[in-house]
């Protein structure tokens, strides 16, 4: 499904993200890797904060979908063991390479972290290759 | 409020401000992603712009907080304690990459998207939240694994 080039949306979404992330950190002091929230909450390591941003990040998706409906439209897939596949790969190797595209793309970045502009640098590329493949050289996927 | 509970609702604030800016930015919207990792089909560059002005509203912040003995509302700030590139970093960005480019879903706007309900987004979300519980068993196997080899060697 095509979709249209957004940039004042993606700007200002990219700024809320970011504001929220530093929001985290000057009062905080907490990194915003929703990976590394979820995963910690899984570890039943400081679970009170990281429980009271999932709830919040909840929250938002329910006023999200009461206000701008647009903007959840659901899975680009219909095929259940394709997700299923894509989840797991999704947990794990969020986990295993600590962090995702919160963690290592937004605050790994800002900070220069050789880890995190490597690893975002890896799952990039590595997501890019598999959407080529999967529509161009398969084909009907996603 | 003592600054504990302050902190609380710091994070639950944060977490929905994170969750609309997903949604304002398109991040929890599976077509818009994987048409910005489409680069060789038609391509949406969008997401690239979410990055930068996250980075820009960030950065400043870290700048600010690495001057800091401690946040405003903590002991102290939790930095990552990793430095190493490892196999472990490459593998798991890899396996990530693949994962995100067959569903268009990173960990964030997954838990965003699953407050809809629908069952494809419900299964993409428990089988991440699995993924992440079979990495946390396999670590556990493994710590015990060593702490036998060190009480057996002593």
């Amino acid at each position: 499904m095509p979709t249209d080039f957004t940039p004042i949306a993606a700007l200002v979404g990219g700024a809320l993200i970011g504001l929220a992330a530093a929001v985290m950190l000057v009062l905080n002091g907490r990194i915003t890797g929703i990976s590394g929230i979820i995963g910690g909450l899984l570890e039943r390591d400081d679970r009170a904060w990281r429980g009271m941003f999932v709830i919040g990040m909840l929250l938002g998706g329910v006023a999200l979908q009461a206000l701008v409906p647009a903007t959840i439209p659901g899975a680009a897939t219909d095929s259940l063991p394709l997700l299923a596949v894509a989840g797991l790969l999704v947990g794990f190797g969020t986990r295993m390479g600590g962090g995702c595209t919160s963690g290592h793309g937004v605050c790994g970045i800002s900070r220069l972290s050789t880890r995190s502009i490597v690893a975002t640098g890896t799952f990039m590329v590595t997501a890019m290759v598999t959407v080529g493949l999967a529509r161009h050289v398969l084909g009907g996927l996603s | 409020m003592n600054p504990s509970t302050r902190s609380l609702l710091v994070a639950l604030g944060c977490g929905l401000l994170f969750a609309v800016g997903l949604g304002v930015a398109g991040m929890t919207n599976p077509h818009k992603v994987l048409n910005f990792l489409d680069v060789f089909g038609d391509w949406d560059p969008s997401l690239a712009l979410v990055m930068l002005a996250a980075i820009l509203v960030y950065a400043p912040a870290y700048q600010l907080s690495k001057r800091r003995a401690a946040p405003k509302l903590g002991a102290r700030f939790h930095w990552p304690t990793s430095k190493d590139v490892d196999s472990k970093l490459i593998a798991g960005a890899v396996m990530f990459g693949v994962g995100w480019g067959l569903a268009g879903y990173c960990p964030g706007p997954a838990v965003v998207a699953a407050t809809v309900g629908s069952g494809p987004v419900l299964v993409f979300a428990a089988a991440m939240v699995a993924g992440m519980f079979v990495h946390r068993q396999i670590g556990r196997g493994r710590g015990r694994g060593r702490d036998g080899q060190a009480s057996s060697g002593s």
